[in-house]
């Protein structure tokens, strides 16, 4: 039988018989929208297929009892039992096409003419209007032109197709077809044999196939014998026996070396360790085995596009990059359909017709780009177009119209928000049904599909400019690399894909859990991270925790969401196969599987994404509004800065960089000593300046006197101030400048109008009035008069940084942004040492450096400055061609490192 | 303590043909004997390292690993809304037992022998007895000194129903 139409076939039995149970089911609960909603999929699927199989009768009855089950699903229909029986006679009928189609390859005799009309009615039932606003799932258009184990001629067919990186047209395409004899011919003839009556999508490109190939029968089947030796047609459900023993093995392998490392010299270490290895061996067959070019879910993508652009009028061009590309079996099986969904999606909505190309000023072929590659444990897989992209408009007409968001909130969305909308169930844009697409029951199941296999998917879409997809997904399934932590003395897995980085936070540490309203959060870097506690969320708050206060904070990444999970111990990562848990843990959201570490002990394995979801951010799977506020939300407190409020001098209240204040002390106005009329205290065995916040400010004679003490190399400093209110946490934003000498401006801070200080004024005062001879000599020679160039888009940090490295001695000029300080180049001005932000708008830091280095300043030293200072950022500067990094709020560090820059220059 | 159960099976698997007698695994839990069908026993286990599963229902004791499978370990005494046991009291013994195809591990403070019982023995649950009971229970075995309850694996094990109760 041809292979297609077996294919077909054992599909269809399979879904017919599960629509039987899910109908049954259906009329018991009829309210159950995931139940309907894979009831209307699984019938549009065997609808799809028999379209492009050239099967009209059963085409017809799927299609009308299509139109009925999506009456339901959009509750416009009552689901009675009545209409239970109607549709399950529909499958009844369904079933007796395919009996007969089983046997003689091909459709039986005899109209259903009352079947559809019975159908038709009950559809008409209601209104007939609405049912334009739904979209189509993925008809499985069954043209699997390689299925693996038939290997031979059907692989080279496909590993040709795959290996024109790019290059397969339609005419090369079909050159193909013709040039190659082999099993293709074979089935390909059947499939005309088996529709009396073309259907209405009939394709004359297949018939003019069958006609050119007629006579490849003979040839293709002495091919298929020699083909036949090499290879074994394996059940996959075998290999996925075998799969499960290897890891079971691989498990308890791993148990067995963990035991025999407590006995040194023993005689089993020898067979053991050769035991070990045929064990790693085998996996990596096993897994091999399981390995299956990205090709093979390619495969019928060329014709599905052919065949749609035919019947669509377009000229469409289809790219497949990296057909090659390996990714296990089963995730394979998983994304086929999203894949062929979105492709088809592409061409049917994304590519304009030939006309509209043209009036677009684009060529009138349409390209459709697939691309795949490994990165890093992940397999991306790219689907672009240069289509009209996602009308922006209609997006937001219909998010209006089902009630998502009203049109106030869709003003303020960002464009890749609206466009996120489009994951959502039950919206298409697509104007009217088409026998292919427009039932809404697409992109939803697609980033459903996608995120089931620990996948993640992203669109990017411009308007006139096309679209793009891109899909992350894992490798394997079966065996996972899992980070283990502790928590209350419980041990838990996280699965590594899901963790960015590990934090240790302890009271005496840079990283200390801050609590808001009770709420913990961890500064990191530039931002504010969002904690939860592992213990909290999984009631374990009732043991104690163990000694120490330390904790570890796992940052973790779901979507567009970090968060830090605080654990109270990291131990190793480990290999793990994850095994599903109980039927009565399922519904456990939090665990998403156990398994048996090295040692024998079950652990749970933690699901990023339930704990995501549990933490409030609900359903980052299925909102994303939420995760992009939050994200939002967390690019907005990049920019927050911890400060310390006060009051001094008048009743305004003030505010200082907390980062800035070394200490906060009240000193004894007992011990207050005057010197030249201006106090000074004997502070840690040296005298420090008290500086008052305006001349003339009343100092106290009695009682204490609150300081805060700046602190610079080995000076300090202390301002005086009338009382301290508060340290809060906000966005510096100076609304008014001042003339003032000593304020930078008034910003809104904690509501309030409040006078933020120029702390580096206050220095400057203390140093240039109280040290000027000392910090002479300190100030080493080489750097009196050396030209400073400053790049920060931040004002506050030009400020704060100006008055320091003028006091150390620099000549500083600043620039607001790359480009600016890039004008200077031009202009021919020269710097002995440039300092540079990283995170700006516009031209980043790395990026300017690269320019820097690329043009007359090569030789000048680089100095960045930036919150990050990881060793990988560190790393990624050097790369980018600076010489020294140097963390924002640590002033003495930047000193010494631009006095070192230039003295190495 | 597997291999006692296994010898013992065997030994006796003659009197399985008897239709008049079943053989039933009986096990104590506050005192009380409960019998399970000896051919519903995968294993008898003695002490086990149980891995706790927060936010799990309570009857849910953890899971343990049994030769490479993962089992879930069910409190009896929760199941049967019985008070915990005392410390010290119990050897912390558990039958393993299989359902839908996943195995539990049902702890329980001893388990006793295998016995032939006879139908002449066996009683449909007495109308008072406690719902919860009634419902896991598939009769009672009146033996010489006490009362056998013939636990049902399936409802035991079904918990949508206790949290339904």
């Amino acid at each position: 039988m041809d292979d297609l139409l077996s294919e077909f076939l054992t599909e269809t039995v399979e879904n017919l018989g599960t629509l039987d149970v899910e109908i049954v089911r259906l009329e018991q609960n009829p309210n159950d929208p995931s139940l309907l909603g894979n009831i209307f999929r699984l019938v549009h699927t065997i609808k799809g297929t028999c379209g492009f199989l050239g099967l009209p009768r059963l085409e017809a009855v799927a299609h009308a009892s299509e139109n009925v089950l999506g009456r339901f699903r959009d509750g416009e229909l009552e689901v009675t039992p009545q209409a239970v029986t109607l549709i399950l006679a529909s499958l009844d009928r369904i079933k007796m096409i395919v009996s007969v189609l089983e046997q003689t390859e091909a459709e039986p005799e005899g109209q259903d003419g009352d079947l559809i009309a019975a159908l038709d009615a009950m559809a008409a039932g209601e209104t007939t209007a609405t049912i334009a606003t739904t979209a189509a799932p993925e008809p499985e258009p069954a043209l699997e032109a390689a299925e693996a184990a038939d290997a031979g001629m059907d692989d080279s067919i496909s590993s040709e197709i795959g290996t024109r990186p790019g290059e397969v047209s339609l005419d090369e395409l079909e050159a193909i077809f013709q040039s190659t004899p082999g099993p293709e011919d074979a089935p390909a003839a059947p499939v005309p044999a088996a529709t009396p009556a073309p259907a209405p999508v009939a394709k004359p490109a297949g018939n003019d196939l069958v006609a050119k190939n007629g006579g490849g029968m003979t040839s293709a089947e002495t091919a298929d014998s020699a083909v036949a030796n090499q290879n074994i047609r394996v059940s996959v459900e075998l290999l996925e026996n075998l799969m499960t023993m290897v890891s079971e093995l691989v498990l308890t392998r791993n148990q067995l070396l963990q035991i025999m490392r407590r006995y040194k010299d023993s005689e089993f270490t020898v067979p053991l360790q050769r035991l070990s290895q045929v064990t790693s061996e085998l996996q990596d067959g096993v897994m091999k085995t399981r390995m299956q070019p990205i090709g093979n879910a390619w495969a019928k993508l060329p014709r599905i596009v052919r065949d749609l652009a035919h019947e669509l009028g377009k000229k469409i061009d289809l790219k497949m990059l990296g057909a090659d590309t390996e990714l296990d079996r089963q995730v394979l099986e998983l994304i086929k359909d999203p894949l062929t969904h979105m492709v088809r999606n592409s061409a049917d909505h994304g590519i304009e017709g030939i006309a509209d190309r043209l009036a677009a000023g684009k060529t009138d072929t349409g390209t459709i780009t697939l691309n795949a590659y490994h990165e890093g444990g992940h397999i991306i897989i790219e689907i672009s177009d240069d289509g009209r992209g996602l009308n922006i408009e209609k997006i937001k007409q219909k998010v209006v119209q089902n009630g998502l968001a009203s049109e106030a909130e869709l003003e303020g969305m960002p464009l890749q928000q609206i466009q996120q909308y489009i994951f959502k169930a039950g919206f298409s844009t697509a104007a009217q049904v088409t026998s292919v697409s427009g039932r809404g029951v697409g992109m939803d199941v697609v980033r459903t599909n996608i995120e089931k296999i620990g996948g993640t998917i992203e669109l990017n879409s411009r308007e006139g400019k096309g679209s793009s997809f891109t899909i992350k997904i894992p490798l394997t399934l079966a065996i996972v690399s899992a980070l283990v932590v502790a928590c209350r003395g419980e041990r838990f897995a996280i699965p590594q894909i899901s963790v960015v980085e590990l934090v240790r936070a302890s009271n005496n540490s840079e990283h200390q859990i801050e609590k808001l309203n009770n709420v913990p959060v961890l500064r990191l870097r530039d931002r504010l991270l969002p904690l939860v506690s592992l213990a909290k969320m999984l009631n374990l708050d009732d043991q104690p925790a163990e000694a120490g206060s330390d904790s570890f904070i796992v940052v973790t990444q779901v979507g567009t969401y970090t968060f830090g999970i605080i654990v109270d111990k990291v131990f190793d990562t480990e290999e793990i196969v994850v095994k599903p848990v109980a039927p009565i843990l399922r519904s456990i959201s939090l665990f998403s599987g156990n398994t048996i570490l090295g040692d024998g002990s079950v652990i749970m394995i933690l699901d990023p994404n339930g704990i995501a979801a549990a933490t409030g951010e609900i359903g980052v799977a299925q909102d994303e509004n939420r995760a992009d506020a939050i994200a939002t939300e967390i690019m907005a407190s990049r920019t927050r800065t911890s400060l310390l409020i006060f009051r001094a001098g008048d009743e305004n209240p003030k505010a200082v960089p907390l980062a800035l204040v070394a200490r906060l002390e009240e000193i004894d106005c007992n011990k207050m000593e005057w010197s030249d009329g201006r106090p000074v205290v004997q502070y840690r065995g040296r005298l420090m300046p008290l500086v008052p916040i305006v001349p003339g400010y009343e100092v106290k004679r009695s009682g204490h006197q609150p300081v805060l003490v700046f602190a610079d190399q080995d000076r300090s400093m202390g301002l005086m101030v009338d009382e301290i209110v508060d340290i809060v946490e906000d966005r510096i934003e100076i609304n008014m400048k001042t003339e003032r000498p000593g304020l930078m401006g008034s910003a809104i801070i904690g509501g309030k109008a409040t006078e933020v200080v120029d702390a580096g004024y206050y220095l400057q005062q203390a140093f240039a009035d109280w040290f000027d001879a000392e910090s002479q000599q300190e100030v080493t020679a080489n750097q009196i008069g050396k030209r400073v160039l400053l790049v920060d888009d931040s004002p506050f940090f030009r400020n704060l940084l100006t008055p320091l490295l003028t006091v150390a001695g620099y000549d500083v000029t600043t620039a607001d942004n790359a480009s600016t300080a890039l004008a200077y180049c031009e202009e021919g001005r020269d710097f002995d040492v440039i300092v540079s932000d990283i995170e700006m708008p516009g031209m980043n830091g790395f990026d300017f450096a690269r320019a820097v280095r690329g043009g007359r300043w090569q030789e000048v030293p680089m100095v960045a400055l930036s919150s990050h200072t990881s060793a990988k950022d560190l790393d990624r500067g050097r790369d980018a061609g600076f010489n020294d990094y140097v963390a924002k709020d640590d002033r003495d560090a930047l000193l010494q490192t631009l006095s070192q820059s230039i003295s190495v220059a | 303590m597997a291999n006692d159960l296994v010898t013992r099976r065997s030994s006796e698997a003659v009197d399985v043909s008897n239709e008049a007698a079943q053989q039933y695994v009986t096990v104590f839990v506050a005192n009380q004997m409960f019998g399970f069908p000896v051919l519903d026993v995968h294993d008898v286990l003695g002490p086990q390292r149980i891995t706790r599963i927060p936010l799990s229902p309570p009857e849910v004791a953890g899971s343990l690993n049994l030769r490479g499978r993962i089992v879930t370990a069910v409190d009896m005494r929760r199941r049967l809304s019985l008070p915990p046991a005392e410390e010290g009291t119990g050897k912390g013994m558990s039958v393993v037992v299989e359902c839908q195809g996943e195995l539990y591990s049902l702890m329980v403070d001893q388990v006793g022998e295998v016995l032939n019982l006879s139908h002449e023995a066996f009683e449909h649950n007495p109308s008072t007895l406690d719902p919860m009971w009634r419902e896991v229970s598939s009769g009672i075995y009146r033996l010489d000194k006490q009362l056998l309850v013939l636990i049902d694996v399936d409802r035991l094990l079904d918990f949508s129903r206790s949290q339904a109760a």
